[in-house]
């Protein structure tokens, strides 16, 4: 078989699982609907690896296979197909690696749930949206699997629907998200009419034609592809949970654990960053939004990372760690360091599932407490999760011994981030300066949450035991964050810390095994291959750095101290967090219990919840009533139909009531005026 | 295959017929005539779709021209002339696929008058078919107006409590729409001595006419669309309709104004369409953004959607009037879409007003573990609503999108955010009905889909998913007429 062949499989699989378990999963019931769906994705999985075995080193040619056609208007022409170059053949192994082993994990995470036909279709159904975007060959496809994988990410945060916290989750997550694909849409159109094509291979080949060219929109003259880049880029930083569009991320935590890792850790929130990477044709053209995307890549790594110093709830912790690690990979493709940003999606997406699902499997033994507060000494009860926990840890911190260029997956990645960043610092100043600060600092933060989190939940004195009774109403009245992972059918059903905590079955264990060692060799065995001497080769064009950009290459000859800065801050971070968690333990609870200004600042991260709903949901809320009250029942119906029927009624009687009939129809005049006002405005700014 | 088209359009008569004989042969026996009344329209109306389809499958899509034309002199000028382009097939097609669902959707709801009922949507039928085929200004004013008829009586006679006052407000729209356009088809006969739609659209208005007589129709198409400011008639209207009256007034009626714009605004008065397309942008911006506003804080969830359709109109209308290709296929395919979707919607909020007589959000939620196919049901409906890729409703938005964005990235920008908006009030709907605990003591019992409610929405399902992964199909269709329409409408302006 070819490898046209096998990519058909690869993608078609995954629906067919989906197909069968969502349509007929009350009828065979769940065993045999968990057997299909695992069972094709571990096929799409296999052969995803010998895919990728062909490109890396097999010699695979980049090709795309057209399916059939999905619209076709003019010159507005879109396919479905196939795309299969380095960056697809890379997230093809990325996802069904991951995906596959979620599926296997959830046949133990999920054994008590009645819904696990809906919950693998689901699972299924997201590694198909998930792949049509990873190999679309056109913005439509692309567009359509963007949507598709937040279709899936909405039903699974919502999974558990009679939860009404989870409901508002999966609404916050879709239309956060919605706010993205607004600006996604925008970019996509732009593009069109830039280029008269939605193709991307008709239209890299073209953008340098306008470099320096500006285009209209809104009112103003923009540079043409830094307007594209950068409209596009809001699409990736609602998907990505970027700054500003993050807040829906956190709250996805309530969706079950293993989707969690799947979508909210390792794939569709690394989609924006594909985009970047994907797009670097356009992206080198556009220096002004590549700064945008240092800046707000910077930010969001130093935001998440702070916030995530202050919460309790394990799973959260680990939402802002990732928020924070997107972030590190947007600055990376930022400072045109594309290939080390996918080089960091890769380690990461291996690091981040193994610690998502450590994490499900510490909930599952702790029978579904998600606080840490309430742990502590579990190594000795979860003794697997605690050691491929740590290795998780090691990964994230980017543990290694820079001369001898030995260490975890996140060594190679991250260090290479940072190494890009100084370099772009020091050859441009500004914003890839900023970042590269930030990313150091950073770096120390993720150590000290890593490690609080491995302390608070595998080290100190239990917690559990002694808080058997009477647990919930202290500290945490802020926010209501529920145990996220009841079961609806809780075989446990006991109260906590009634039962000691116990290790899981192995269906959740050998996944979380394989993954530590991708968080171990991941880094060792591609950092050549990614982001080296044999990245060119590897690569083959699928990454487009302009002429001038030469940052991985000095990235590659940075100082000696800069190798050693990395590890330097983390173990900082590693003994502060020994410090306050180990040595002083009840510290961390202590600094919690001053409530000072700056803690509270990060435990309600930044206040920007309470921010966006003082603001945007409330304007929602007022303008909707206004227009509905004012809007339509007064001043339309009011001069309309109620108004002509009620004219003859009223005219004799000369009541109050007439006089306020004259403000409405005051109104009404003014709602026309405004309607005449904009039709000028637009006829004024046709552009 | 000459004469197709009057087959299509008076075919439903045909099952009036039937009932009127039956019931003189048989004219006691209330229960049995109101069965028969039933299979009679149910047949009757899948002959009709049976040859629309066979109409859509002789249509030759490498013409723009009108085809199955039939000419028949009336008196004077005036000519029985029927036939169908690329615009209007697909729209005889929607109506031939609606109606056997509203038949089967009205099988238990409607218990009183049943015979009138089934009556008047077939005559209804006959005079919407009569719409999209007539190529006759006067023979279309005709049906065009007299199809309010039965849909006036619907509402009033199987209405809710305020079916009245409903009626009453739709009624008042549309007449001032009416007015206008029959003094403006009277000027256009007189002007160019003929009644021929054919001949009219290569008829050459003088601007300063245009102007006037884009102005006549625009108050009624606008009435009908509806478009901002004069939509209010439509929440009423589809709170009072029974179920399948809301399909047909939002599948069917809604359409009959953007195929008034697209036959008649744009080829016929192409200066005046070019003066005000700012305005109509303007208006369709404001709907998109307005009733998407007013359709979140709705306690009511029929007039929810009712709101939602006005946004989705908005659409069409901005699409039409951007006055290009993509733009045009766009408000064609959002139209279509609209046309299934929306009467999906109206049928799903029908299962569960069956059930409890209420359509109050607040008395649901937690539907889904009661009924989980209706759940599913709801949820792609609800998605296609949203215009999420791989249904329908998404393809219409971004084409019409995109062809707004060549003439005014502003209305583009802000008719874009109709994508944030339409999550907002669809997904809270949803999760208001279907998710959450169920509270509600009344709900323990409810039911799940019966067999013939599955049996209608089947047909639904298989089209959105259809239509949103091969949308080429319809836009293959429409296509030629389009690319003329277009062409015509540029070398008239001189762009």
């Amino acid at each position: 078989m070819n490898a046209h062949d096998l990519v058909f499989i690869i993608v078609f699989v995954p629906l067919i699982g989906a197909l069968t378990a969502g349509l007929f999963g009350k009828v065979i019931g769940p065993i045999a609907s968990q057997t299909v769906t695992t069972g094709l994705l571990l096929l799409s999985c296999v052969l995803s690896w010998v895919v990728f075995a062909q490109w890396a080193w097999g010699g695979l040619e980049a090709f795309t296979q057209t399916l059939a056609p999905f619209i076709h208007v003019g010159q507005f022409q879109s396919n479905w197909s196939i795309r299969i170059d380095a960056l697809s053949a890379v997230m093809l192994i990325v996802v069904t690696t991951v995906a596959a082993l979620v599926h296997v994990y959830s046949w133990g995470y999920m054994a008590e749930d009645e819904s696990r036909p809906r919950f693998f279709a689901y699972l299924s159904l997201f590694t198909f949206a998930m792949l049509s975007l990873v190999t679309a060959a056109d913005f439509m496809q692309l567009f359509f699997g963007w949507e598709g994988v937040g279709l899936a990410s909405y039903l699974l945060i919502g999974f558990w629907h009679h939860k009404d916290s989870a409901n508002a989750a999966s609404i916050k997550a879709f239309v956060v998200n919605r706010v993205g694909d607004f600006g996604f849409a925008l970019g996509i159109m732009t593009v069109f009419w830039m280029f008269g094509t939605i193709q991307f291979a008709e239209i890299f080949p073209r953008v340098h034609e306008f470099a320096g060219k500006t285009w209209m929109f809104a009112g103003h003259s923009w540079s043409a592809v830094d307007l594209a880049c950068g409209l596009l880029f809001i699409g990736a930083m609602g998907k990505s949970a970027q700054f500003f569009l993050h807040t829906w991320l956190p709250d996805a935590m309530e969706g079950p654990t293993p989707v969690s890792a799947l979508i909210h850790a390792a794939t569709m929130v690394t989609a924006g960053v594909y985009m970047v990477c994907l797009l670097s044709p356009m992206f080198e053209y556009a220096p002004v939004t590549k700064q945008v995307v240092t800046l707000i890549g910077a930010i969001t790594a130093l935001f998440a990372a702070t916030v995530g110093l202050a919460q309790n709830d394990i799973k959260r912790v680990i939402a802002y760690s990732t928020c924070s690690q997107l972030g590190y990979m947007f600055f990376a493709a930022g400072v045109g360091a594309y290939q080390a940003a996918m080089f960091h999606l890769f380690t990461h997406a291996f690091f981040k599932a193994l610690l998502f699902l450590g994490a499900g499997s510490v909930i599952h033994g702790m029978h579904h407490e998600q606080d840490m507060r309430k742990m502590g000494g579990l190594w000795k009860y979860l003794p697997v999760t605690y050691a491929v926990m740590t290795i998780g840890t090691l990964a994230i911190t980017g543990f290694g011994i820079p001369g001898v260029e030995l260490g975890f997956a996140g060594f190679y990645s991250k260090d290479t981030i940072i190494e890009a960043a100084f370099a772009a610092g020091r050859q441009s100043g500004g914003v890839a300066y900023f970042a590269f600060i930030v990313s150091l600092f950073a770096a120390g933060l993720t150590a000290f949450y890593s490690w609080r989190l491995a302390f608070m939940t595998f080290h100190g004195t239990p917690k559990w035991a002694a808080e058997a009774e009477g647990h919930g109403h202290d500290a945490h009245a802020v926010h209501d964050h529920g145990h996220d992972d009841a079961h609806d059918h809780d075989a446990h059903g006991h109260g906590h810390g009634s039962h000691t905590p116990h290790e899981s079955p192995a269906s959740m264990l050998v996944p979380i095994l394989l993954l530590a060692v991708g968080a171990v060799f991941a880094g060792y065995a591609f950092v050549e291959k990614f982001v080296g001497e044999g990245r060119n080769e590897f690569w083959r064009g699928a990454i487009f750095n302009a002429p001038t950009n030469k940052v991985l290459e000095m990235a590659h000859h940075s100082p000696e101290w800069l190798a050693w800065a990395p590890l330097t801050v983390s173990m900082i971070g590693l003994v502060a967090a020994w410090y306050v968690y180990i040595a002083r333990e009840g510290m961390g609870a202590r600094i919690a219990a001053n409530r000072g200004l700056l803690w509270g600042f990060l435990y309600n991260k930044w206040y920007f919840d309470e921010l966006y709903e003082a603001t945007i949901v409330r304007a929602t809320r007022l303008l909707g009533d206004l227009f509905w009250k004012v809007g339509d029942q007064k001043i339309i119906d009011g001069l309309g139909p109620d108004g002509v029927s009620a004219v003859s009624y009223e005219v004799g009687r000369r009541t109050g009531r007439l006089q306020s009939g004259y403000v409405y129809h005051y109104a009404f005049v003014m709602l026309l005026g405004v309607a005449g006002l904009l039709s000028f405005a637009l006829w004024a700014w046709q552009a | 295959m000459t004469g197709l088209l009057s087959l299509i359009t008076f075919a439903p008569l045909a099952g009036v017929a039937a009932m009127l004989l039956l019931q003189a042969a048989r004219p006691s026996d209330e229960a049995r005539s109101a069965e028969a009344a039933r299979w009679i329209a149910l047949g009757t109306t899948l002959v009709t779709l049976a040859l629309s389809v066979l109409l859509v499958s002789r249509f030759d899509v490498h013409s723009s021209g009108f085809q199955f034309l039939e000419d028949i002199p009336w008196f004077s000028i005036l000519h029985y002339r029927m036939g169908v382009d690329g615009i209007s097939v697909l729209f005889v097609l929607l109506t031939a696929f609606l109606m056997p669902l509203c038949v089967l959707a009205s099988w238990s709801s409607i218990t009183t008058r049943v015979q009138s009922y089934m009556i008047a949507f077939l005559v209804l039928e006959t005079l919407v078919m009569g719409v999209f085929c007539a190529l006759d200004l006067v023979l279309f004013y005709s049906f065009f107006e007299f199809g309010l008829v039965p849909m006036f009586l619907i509402i009033g006679i199987w209405g809710g409590k305020r079916r009245v006052y409903a009626a009453y407000k739709f009624f008042l729209y549309t007449l001032l729409g009416s007015v206008l356009m029959l003094a403006a088809i009277l000027g256009m006969i007189g002007m160019s001595g003929t009644s021929s739609i054919p001949e009219l659209m290569v008829y050459k208005f003088t601007p300063g006419v245009q102007i006037w007589l884009w102005l006549a129709f625009f108050a009624s198409f606008a009435v009908k669309m509806p478009m901002w400011p004069v939509h209010t008639w439509l929440p009423d209207a589809h709170v009072e309709a029974p179920t399948a009256g809301s399909v047909i007034l939002a599948g069917i009626l809604l359409k009959m104004g953007g195929y008034g714009f697209l036959r008649f605004s744009l080829p016929m008065f192409p200066h005046a369409s070019e003066v005000f397309a700012p305005l109509i942008l303007a208006l369709s911006v404001i709907a998109i953004i307005y009733t998407s506003l007013v359709a979140f804080r709705q306690t009511d969830i029929k007039k929810l959607i009712a709101y939602s359709s006005v946004a989705h109109m908005g659409f069409v209308t901005m699409g039409i009037f951007s006055g290009n290709a993509l733009g045009v296929q766009g408000a064609m395919f959002q139209m279509l879409s609209h046309g299934v979707i929306s009467g999906a919607l109206f049928l799903c909020v029908g299962v569960v007003y069956d059930r409890m007589h209420t359509r109050e959000i607040a008395y649901y939620g937690g539907l889904v573990t009661r009924m989980p196919v209706y759940a599913a049901v709801f949820l792609l409906f609800t998605m296609g609503n949203v215009g999420l890729p791989g249904t329908s409703g998404f393809v219409g938005e971004i084409l019409t999108l995109t062809g707004t964005y060549h003439l005014s990235t502003w209305a583009a920008l802000f008719a874009t955010s109709g994508v944030i908006l339409s999550a907002v009030y669809a997904l809270s709907l949803y999760r208001r009905v279907v998710f959450g605990q169920m509270t509600n003591p009344a709900l323990a019992a409810i039911e799940d889909l019966t067999v013939r409610e599955v049996v209608i929405f089947v047909p639904l399902i298989l089209s959105t998913l259809y239509l949103g992964f091969q949308p080429n199909v319809v836009l293959q269709v429409t296509q030629s007429s389009v690319d003329s329409l277009v062409a015509a409408y540029h070398a008239a302006i001189g762009a």
